[in-house]
């Protein structure tokens, strides 16, 4: 409790120091007043460096000694303006995010722009505790990728974001906080060992006969996996210099398929069962059939085909996050 | 979006980060770079094995970065630092103090850079190059070794920004580095102006802090002051307010010496007071003295101080002192009145002192010095008889007298007859004494030579001289220099006129070498304001620059204002600077947006997805009158916009052109 407090505490003093406000879907414009410096760790080091050369120079009576600490300690506050001017006017856009199963990385883009004629070095992206460095060309703007651990289905919002450059010397550190309108959506990881599909129950009622991967007919690629038998790697695109791919064969294309929450059993949690239903689905996509899912009290019409699978998924990613999600499964 | 997903079907995490990549080449060499220029100037002071170590370690490290290798292992560097430490306890017998510490640190930096590829560890580096290019200036503050420290920093500054931006090439990081420096220097100047100073050290300094500082001693022995006659290195500095004294009456007085041991002179005890011992009298010469430091509280003034001077000690010997050993190079405002009769009424223990002689030394001097006695009515005739005998005894002037033996006075006037000033004096000083007159060694300068560029007299260790004073009743005591006996240009023009044919002189008292004399005086003119203005600058010329400037306290309340308020326009500038760049591309914005607005008027808004190119076609097809000029303007803005130069007269000649663009 009082760890929350004190959390809570922290968020509202970095909101009132910081200016961190809500969501911005507008560009975000890097003014000055949103521009803040501190020393870095070598920074205070390099202070207590000039204090020594301070004093030596108080010692020893060294008028040189003096000039050359006055210039170290001139040059450290210039670099802070020039960091600060690292930053300033920078513009940025919320970009497109990528869904993802929660467990691997959300990847969130953001479009920075450059609007001077002169290149921006030495930048760094973070958030959700990751960095992304990168530099920007004269004049120019750049999609920055941040790539982010995702530990819950649902929407994840790049949340506080941080802008930030140690150029020119590493001793002060510039940095603007905002949130861009960002988000990504996980949906739940799929089971890793998922039981074969429900053959028995097809949407129509009636059984299928087969179900799942075959090696009957050839019905696509996709990226291999490690399980894959090299067999069925396709060399003729690895020989074309493409990427390594597993050429996909199919049983028989049966009846529709139904993916039932409420026919899971019961022994399972929630989040368990969204991600045998993942599995299935991306199982039944595989599979070439045509699926239909039924979570809670949606329904999903069969259907088969990426945007189908994406649309399944993403109602197991938003599950329960819809206000009227009070039923279970 | 769906492709990447499917893309992403089989699970799996890229490799959460990557390592930091080892310092590359570049950011090497900036950085050994760094470490060589600021090891330079101390070659002149560090044993040579430990320059040799130095250069062998950087030389290695150049190497590993050449070839990408890795460092060595790091417990073969710790056995180097520990070998190297004991070898700086065996070179200078201990570990504190300047040059231990310096050695200790040079060595410290060469293994650092070589154990380490981290950058935390590589910026301690470059923290410890600070250190040592300010240990520099403990042995030496001139102009060049100024500028080397200021391009050992440059570099130092740059091989911090190549460890903070590792794809700029390196043109570029020298030229923000030394656009940081640039930057930097008003605030330098204003804090070294205004920054106050504190006399003297904050505690103890190492024994050693003061070694290497060459001047007169305290006690003259044959051979002592001959050995400065060969140093052209500069004692102190005047420069007159009205017309310099004549060559004749440029003696400048050290230690006056009295006690005499048969070999060696020494300083009798002397009395010291605020106002002089005597009543300066007659006309009056003013000038600013500038000191090299000596480690010693003579101020060698011009004889004789007059009264009422800052900071100025009178000793009963006439020698004026500071109240502090003189260890930075130190201005005084100084007179002279050297027509002042002095000591007329001598103590009587002071005139007994002046008599004494060491018993069984000199014998023949002392039989001497009892037949110019006998006879004569008053002491002003022994000193003339004496003087005419010494004018007789063919006595040479050299700076490469023979060696003497026990009865040093002795041999010189009788055997060996050539000596150099020391000899001339101490001998006819023993003469003095032991014809019943008080006499004395007087040591200092004598001469100085008028620098042509800034007027300043400088005064050389060469002129370094020993004269003689003798007390006559009724007139006090009377300097007599022995020394114009043999050589009276000596007096006139210094010693290279003064030494016969043949000696070896100095280099630079050679004749013929007029050139490089004037190129020494240029030089030593620049070196001496630099001196007076940078090195010299403590309170006392604070005080007065800041008088002028209208800041009449400084104590450290106004100056820390100042220093604020000043810090606070300098930001202020430093932040103007940074966003009026920016304004010029708005400029650039603003014109573009003029365009869109005045087309606007024609129907032909400027679409928010509309690039510049395809918009300047759009309006060149709708206003095909106009269209070259509409065509140009759009290219040109694409140009200036995402064009990788700041191009501001072509930006300003575009918004010209778009302002009296004529539409139907």
């Amino acid at each position: 409790m009082a760890a929350g407090n004190a959390g809570a505490l922290r968020g509202a003093a970095e909101r009132w120091l910081f200016g961190a406000r809500a969501v911005e879907t507008a560009p975000i414009h890097l003014g000055q007043r949103r521009i803040y410096v501190l020393p870095t760790a070598a920074g205070w080091v390099f202070a207590l460096v000039l204090l020594v050369m301070l004093i030596a120079s108080i010692n020893y009576s060294l008028s040189l000694g003096y000039a050359l600490t006055f210039l170290l300690g001139g040059v450290a506050l210039a670099s802070t303006v020039h960091a600060a001017r690292n930053l300033l006017d920078l513009t940025i856009r919320p970009g497109r995010g990528e869904a993802v199963f929660c467990g691997e990385d959300a990847v969130f883009r953001l479009l920075i722009d450059n609007p001077r004629a002169a290149r921006r070095p030495a930048l760094a992206l973070r958030a959700h505790g990751r960095e992304t460095v990168f530099e920007l060309a004269a004049g120019d703007g750049a999609e920055i990728a941040l790539a982010c651990p995702t530990a819950r289905r649902g929407e994840f919002a790049i949340g506080r974001t941080v802008l930030e450059t140690r150029w020119p010397l590493g001793l002060a550190r510039a940095w603007s906080v905002f949130t861009p309108a960002t988000t990504c959506l996980v949906y739940p990881a799929p089971e890793a060992d998922p039981p074969p599909l429900p053959v028995d129950r097809a949407a129509d009622g009636t059984r299928l006969r087969s179900g799942g991967e075959g090696d009957e007919d050839f019905s696509g690629l996709r990226r291999f996996r490690d399980a894959d038998s090299l067999r069925h790697v396709a060399w003729k695109v690895v020989a074309r210099g493409g990427p390594l791919l597993t050429k996909q064969f199919t049983g028989l294309v049966g009846a529709d398929l139904l993916l039932d929450s409420a026919a899971l059993p019961p022994s399972l949690d929630l989040e368990a069962k969204l991600s045998r239903l993942a599995a299935w689905l991306l199982a039944a996509e595989r599979s070439g059939c045509r699926y239909a899912l039924v979570l809670g009290g949606t329904t999903i019409a069969p259907g088969r085909g990426e945007l189908h699978l994406h649309r399944c998924l993403r109602q197991l990613a938003l599950f329960r996050n819809v206000p009227s999600g009070t039923r279970d499964a | 979006m769906l492709d990447a997903v499917a893309a992403r079907l089989p699970r799996g995490r890229p490799a959460a980060s990557v390592l930091p990549p080892a310092l590359d080449r570049d950011q090497g060499l900036w950085l050994l770079g760094a470490a060589a220029l600021t090891l330079l100037p101390h070659l002149a002071w560090l044993p040579l094995w430990t320059s040799a170590l130095c250069g062998a370690l950087l030389a290695w490290r150049a190497l590993l970065l050449i070839e990408q290798r890795h460092p060595p292992w790091s417990l073969l560097v710790l056995a180097l630092g520990v070998a190297a430490a004991a070898g700086v306890r065996y070179s200078f017998g201990h570990f504190f103090g300047k040059d231990p510490g310096i050695a200790l640190l040079a060595i410290l930096l060469c293994l650092k850079l070589l154990e380490t590829d981290s950058a935390r560890d590589i910026r301690a580096g470059v923290f410890l190059c600070f250190f040592l290019q300010l240990a520099v200036f403990l042995g030496d503050q001139s102009l060049p070794v100024a500028a080397l420290a200021l391009c050992a920093t440059l570099v130092s500054v740059t091989a911090l920004n190549a460890l903070a931006d590792r794809t700029a090439d390196n043109r570029e990081r020298l030229r923000v580095s030394a656009l940081l420096l640039a930057h930097a220097l008003p605030f330098m100047l204003v804090i070294f102006v205004l920054f106050p100073r504190l006399p003297g050290p904050l505690w103890g300094l190492p024994a050693d802090a003061y070694s290497g500082l060459t001047g007169l001693s305290e006690t003259m022995s044959p051979g002592s002051i001959s050995n400065l006659g060969e140093s052209g290195a500069i004692a102190f500095r005047a420069e007159f307010d009205g017309t310099p004294p004549p060559p004749a009456q440029r003696y400048w007085r050290g230690p006056v010496l009295t006690a005499f041991d048969g070999r060696t002179w020494r300083a009798g005890r002397a009395l010291e007071s605020s106002s002089p011992f005597y009543s300066p009298s007659g006309p009056r010469l003013d000038y600013r003295l500038t000191l090299e430091p000596h480690n010693r509280r003579w101020l060698l003034a011009l004889d004789f101080p007059a009264a009422g001077l800052q900071g100025v000690l009178h000793a009963s010997d006439y020698q004026a002192l500071s109240s502090q050993p003189i260890r930075t190079r130190s201005r005084f405002q100084l007179a002279a009145q050297p027509h002042t009769a002095v000591g007329i009424d001598e103590r009587r223990q002071a005139l007994a002192a002046a008599l004494a002689l060491p018993a069984g030394y000199n014998p023949r001097t002392v039989a001497l010095g009892a037949e110019l006695a006998t006879g004569a009515v008053s002491d002003e005739a022994v000193l003339q008889r004496a003087l005419a005998r010494l004018r007789s005894a063919g006595l040479v002037y050299t700076l490469r007298p023979p060696a003497l033996g026990r009865h040093t006075v002795d041999a010189f006037l009788f055997d060996t007859r050539r000596g150099f000033c020391e000899h001339f004096s101490a001998a006819f000083t023993v003469l003095m004494r032991a014809a019943g007159v008080p006499a004395r060694v007087v040591t200092g300068y004598q001469g100085g030579e008028i620098n042509p560029i800034d007027g300043t007299m400088v005064v050389r260790q060469s002129d370094a001289h020993a004269w003689t004073e003798v007390w006559l009743t009724g007139r006090g005591w009377v300097r007599v220099d022995p020394t114009a006996l043999a050589a009276p240009g000596r007096i006139e023009s210094g010693i290279a006129a003064a030494l016969p044919e043949g000696e070896v002189r100095p280099l630079m008292m050679r004749a013929g070498l007029d050139w490089l004399r004037t190129v020494r005086h240029r030089w030593e003119a620049a070196s001496n304001a630099w001196n007076q203005w940078v090195i010299g600058y403590n309170s006392s010329i604070q005080r007065d620059l800041l008088g002028r400037l209208g800041l009449d306290r400084t104590d450290w309340v106004t100056l820390g204002g100042a220093i604020g308020v000043a810090f606070a326009l300098l930001l202020g500038a430093l932040l103007l600077w940074a966003g009026r760049q920016q304004r010029r591309g708005d400029r650039l914005s603003r014109s573009w947006a003029l365009f869109g607005k005045r087309l606007a008027h024609k129907g032909l808004a400027r679409e928010s997805w509309e690039g510049p190119l395809d918009y300047g076609e759009r309006v060149a097809a709708a206003l095909p009158e106009q269209a070259d000029a509409l065509r140009e303007i759009a290219r040109t803005y694409a140009r200036l916009r995402y064009g990788p130069e700041a191009d501001v007269a072509a930006a300003h000649r575009l918004h010209h052109k778009i302002r009296k663009l004529r539409l139907p």
